[in-house]
């Protein structure tokens, strides 16, 4: 009922002869999931490759030891910059652009619930960043607090901390509204006879993830808004001379945080539920369990904030709730990669870009689960935070599990979307080198941070000169590489051969049941699902 | 497979040198408190159980990547449940993860117990260098980076002990449970010594508790942990450890000398004496804003040259003008007592800190002496250590 009242709103908004804007009014004004998506995947993929050359800068500087390149102020503000851009501009977009495109493709639906909303909140994206990135123009440059704006360090700055946090207030908003759209769309807009517990992996894991999002990014804005008053308006949330508490920051940040963290993953772990059974040929294993843990990460996600604050000094009952809460979520994500390895098992098979990457990534964002569990135990924890070994780990989790996971996605449906094959030789290049060139750069990360080399720092001591080499030039091959996904795909985009209706021989939800690419509207009746 | 070659050698590296050197360059540092120890086993014991499931489970999964390929004509079977090898798959981790909280809580029982210690130290993070105050001894002191500047600028050769050394470093009696009472005076550090396990954040306006007790004398290296500000790389930790006969050898002298200071500071001295002292102290507290050159970083930190250009948002020009060091986009060098009453009472609101509590009188004498007199300017002021004690109240 729902499908079909939308589905005449949306015709009534295209009189006769009313013709689409061309040009970049087009894409404007555009209210069109597909066009939304685009604009998203482009705009992530920017700032993907902004903030990877701030990361190519840092790693510049940390080739040596001694100050060569930057000064440390500025080094900070690359650091900083780099985490908040990688993480509000390059992973979350891309998933939200893989949602606008997919979700509608995937339930059967003709677009989004609310078209224009979906405008507003991709185009509140460039304002956030362009308020970001030009904070690096004004006097005393960009904040330099880290992402994580721990005051009263991130109080002591100039006016480019404040830029920043009304930065991410604006792409907040956009994640809220866009949240509440998928939302809508999933739980109304679904073809007839798909019930929930017959949708897609893809669409169950950004299901749960929007939820996710609803509920910490507002935690975030109250916490940064928080910030702004000390800043400026004589409140003392977090100063302990007014009465405040600097650590109440933290706990309020990572509440945000560490769902944050899973926000970033679970669409991942969506992309890889989707692709690995199309190329094993064979239906995913444990369906139904998949989305149990998928829901229980989600919940546990919100009862585990403080291990990343186990420093800070909080009382043996609190180290013990969290370090126990922590380590429950191995379980659920141990689920997971079992499910992706018996859904192989006795498969029949095929490597093409998609799936190596989605093997690497099993592989991979294994190695980021275990660090991640020996960072929970809370006597280790003490010894390891704040060290590269972090850094190693996050890297492991966010590169080789999500953006990894986006390059899969895009590889598996890049045909769908531009109804041309991307060329596969070039596409295993990229790859192999990622791959190969992120192993380079973030496994010694483990030794130098068991070894004890504090993140966050521009100039370290000697015993770690060694590991930071090899880092530094896996880092720049890292960083190359993705000149040449970009070079695929726009080679894609510009031609290549036809596509056909379902390149994956394997593939089986109803987007493979259009045409590639698929025509501008989609959907206006509604498919029916056995 | 290149992949997984040189994970097992990572890993087989990271076990070899288990228990060989200190600057372990593969595996947590060798420990030297029963409490780093404790760590370092959990650590390894995790890691081998780590190890021991990634093995298996992707031995099966690249087995089945082999095996099971298309290309050697496999057939794709299609189940896709099995209830009880899923109701295994839970339980099997949950057993193994209970395994491994049990010794993690004891650890942590231990760590957490702070009580009957033979002595406290109170630890305060300035941006950027540590305090440390014998409390009950009245021995009081400022511990900064040593490492000269040139070598960070790479114009001579790095020492061995480049960026982990400093000027005084922590000193403690060895085999005594030391109590640390950590607290942060600016923005919020943390107190790092691999060798010893213990990492505790400084959080001004609180006091944190941690203990340590070391095994065996010798000299112990750590960095502050937690992003600070621009020093934030260059504020070490160190720890020489002595048998208890010695240090108490040392607290004597350290209270003679707090006397010393005291006589020192009701003397009267040249200009070059104080400028020759002021330089050194300029290079420990003032150099990592203002510049050793005196120029300051555009836009950040006001340079300390009477006439330099200064462009910055009114939020950080307007409390230097009032106290008439700023006029029209250039910094103005100020009145004495103004110069007093900024280095001793800081700006609140900014980066620039009161050292009223981190610096002696004769100190904060001798530096604002070398800053009236040095990089062009030439104000010929001579500040007493007198003048500065009269305005301590």
């Amino acid at each position: 009922m729902a499908t079909e009242t939308v589905h005449a709103t949306h015709e009534s908004a295209h009189p006769a002869g009313w013709a689409h804007p061309r040009g970049m009014l087009r894409w404007v004004t555009t209210t069109n999931h597909k066009d939304i998506g685009t604009l998203y995947l482009w705009l992530s993929f920017l700032m993907f490759l902004f903030a990877g050359a701030l990361a190519m800068l840092i790693r510049a500087e940390l080739f040596q030891p001694g100050l060569q390149f930057l000064q440390p102020a500025l080094f900070n503000q690359f650091t900083t910059l780099h985490g908040l851009i990688m993480i509000f501009g390059a992973i979350m977009p891309a998933f939200v652009g893989f949602a606008n495109w997919q979700v509608p493709l995937m339930i059967g639906a003709p677009d989004m619930a609310f078209p224009r909303l979906n405008n507003w909140s991709f185009w509140l994206l460039p304002v956030g960043f362009t308020l970001l990135i030009s904070s690096l123009l004004v006097p005393g440059g960009s904040a330099a607090g880290g992402w994580t704006m721990y005051p009263p360090l991130f109080i002591q700055g100039g006016i480019a901390y404040d830029m920043t946090i009304l930065a991410l207030h604006v792409l907040g908003l956009s994640s809220i509204i866009g949240s509440i759209n998928i939302i809508t769309t999933i739980i109304n807009m679904r073809a007839p006879g798909m019930t929930m517990m017959k949708m897609p992996m893809f669409v169950w894991t950004w299901l749960i993830t929007a939820f996710l999002l609803l509920a910490a990014m507002p935690v975030l804005a109250g916490a940064l808004t928080m910030l702004l008053t000390d800043r400026h308006f004589g409140t003392s949330f977090f100063n302990a001379a007014g009465g405040g508490d600097p650590v109440m920051f933290q706990h309020l940040f990572w509440f945000f945080g560490h769902p944050e963290v899973y926000i970033m993953i679970l669409p991942a772990f969506g992309i890889l539920s989707t692709i690995i059974p199309t190329f094993s040929r064979k239906p995913l294993f444990g369906y139904h369990a998949m989305v149990y843990a998928t829901a229980s990460i989600a919940l546990l996600s919100f009862v585990v904030w403080a291990h990343h604050m186990f420093t800070v000094g909080m009382p043996v009952a609190g180290q013990l709730f969290f370090m126990y809460t922590t380590m429950l979520i191995a379980v659920p994500t141990g689920v997971k990669v079992f499910n992706w390895v018996a859904t192989m098992w006795r498969g029949s098979l095929t490597f093409e870009t998609p799936m190596l990457f989605s093997v690497a990534v099993v592989c991979l964002f294994t190695i980021g689960g275990f660090s991640g569990l020996v960072l929970a135990i809370v006597p280790v924890d003490i010894q390891l935070q704040d060290t590269y070994y972090v850094v190693a780990h996050f890297h492991y989790v966010l590169f080789s599990g999500a953006a990894m996971s986006i390059m899969a996605g895009v590889y598996y449906w890049l045909p769908k979307w531009t109804g041309h094959m991307y060329d596969e030789r070039l596409g295993q290049w990229h790859f192999w080198l990622t791959t190969i060139a992120f192993n380079v750069t973030f496994f010694p990360m483990h030794f130098t941070g068991l070894a004890g080399m504090p993140r966050r720092i521009p100039d370290y001591a000697l015993q770690f000169a060694n590991f930071n080499m090899i880092s530094s030039i896996g880092a720049f091959v890292l960083g190359g590489s993705q000149l040449l996904f970009l070079y695929v795909v726009i080679k894609c985009i510009r031609g290549g051969a036809k596509a056909g209706n379902k390149p994956w021989e394997g593939a089986d939800t109803l987007e493979w049941t259009l045409a590639s690419p698929p025509p501008y509207h989609t959907f206006e009746t509604a498919p029916v699902v056995k | 497979m290149g992949k997984f070659l040189f994970h097992a050698s990572g890993i087989f590296l990271c076990l070899r040198s288990g228990n060989s050197s200190p600057d372990n360059l593969y595996n947590l540092q060798l420990p030297a408190t029963i409490t780093a120890r404790q760590i370092y086993d959990l650590h390894t014991l995790i890691l081998l159980v780590c190890v021991v499931i990634f093995v298996i489970v992707f031995g099966i999964m690249f087995y089945s990547l082999y095996k099971h390929r298309k290309s050697q004509g496999h057939q794709a079977a299609q189940f896709h449940e099995h209830k009880t090898l899923e109701i295994v798959w839970s339980i099997i981790p949950f057993l193994i993860l209970a395994g491994m909280a049990y010794p993690a809580t004891k650890v942590i029982l231990d760590m957490k117990d702070t009580s009957a210690s033979d002595m406290s130290i109170k630890i305060t993070g300035h941006q950027w260098k540590w305090e440390y105050e014998y409390m009950g001894e009245g021995v009081r002191y400022i511990s900064s980076l040593s490492t000269p500047q040139s070598q960070i600028n790479n114009q001579v050769a790095k020492e061995a002990h480049y960026l982990l050394e400093t000027d005084r470093p922590l000193v403690v009696p060895t085999g005594k449970k030391v109590r640390l009472l950590v607290t942060a005076d600016d923005v919020i550090h943390s107190w790092w010594v691999p060798q010893f396990g213990v990492k505790q954040d400084a959080i001004p306006g609180f006091i944190k508790e941690a203990w340590i007790r070391v095994d065996n004398p010798g000299t112990y290296r750590g960095q502050c942990a937690e992003l600070c500000g621009v020093g934030h790389g260059f504020m070490p930790i160190v720890v020489e450890a002595l048998p208890p006969a010695k240090y108490a050898v040392w607290l004597q002298e350290q209270k003679a000398s707090v006397v010393a200071a005291a006589e020192a500071a009701s003397k009267t001295y040249t200009l070059a004496e104080l400028k020759a002292r002021g330089a050194q102290i300029y290079a420990a507290n003032c150099a990592m804003c203002h510049q050793a050159d005196g120029r300051g970083l555009a836009g950040a930190f006001p340079p300390l040259i009477g006439g330099a250009d200064f462009a910055a948002p009114e939020q950080m020009t307007a409390p230097l003008a009032e106290r008439g060091f700023w006029k029209d986009g250039k910094i103005v060098l100020g009145s004495k007592e103004h110069h007093l009453d900024i280095v001793m009472h800081g700006i609140p609101g900014s980066a620039m800190q009161a050292f009223i509590k981190q610096l002696s009188d004769l100190d904060i004498a001798a530096v604002i002496t070398y800053e009236r007199n040095s990089w062009g300017n030439q104000t010929g002021d001579v500040i007493q250590p007198l003048e500065v004690k009269a305005l301590r109240k």
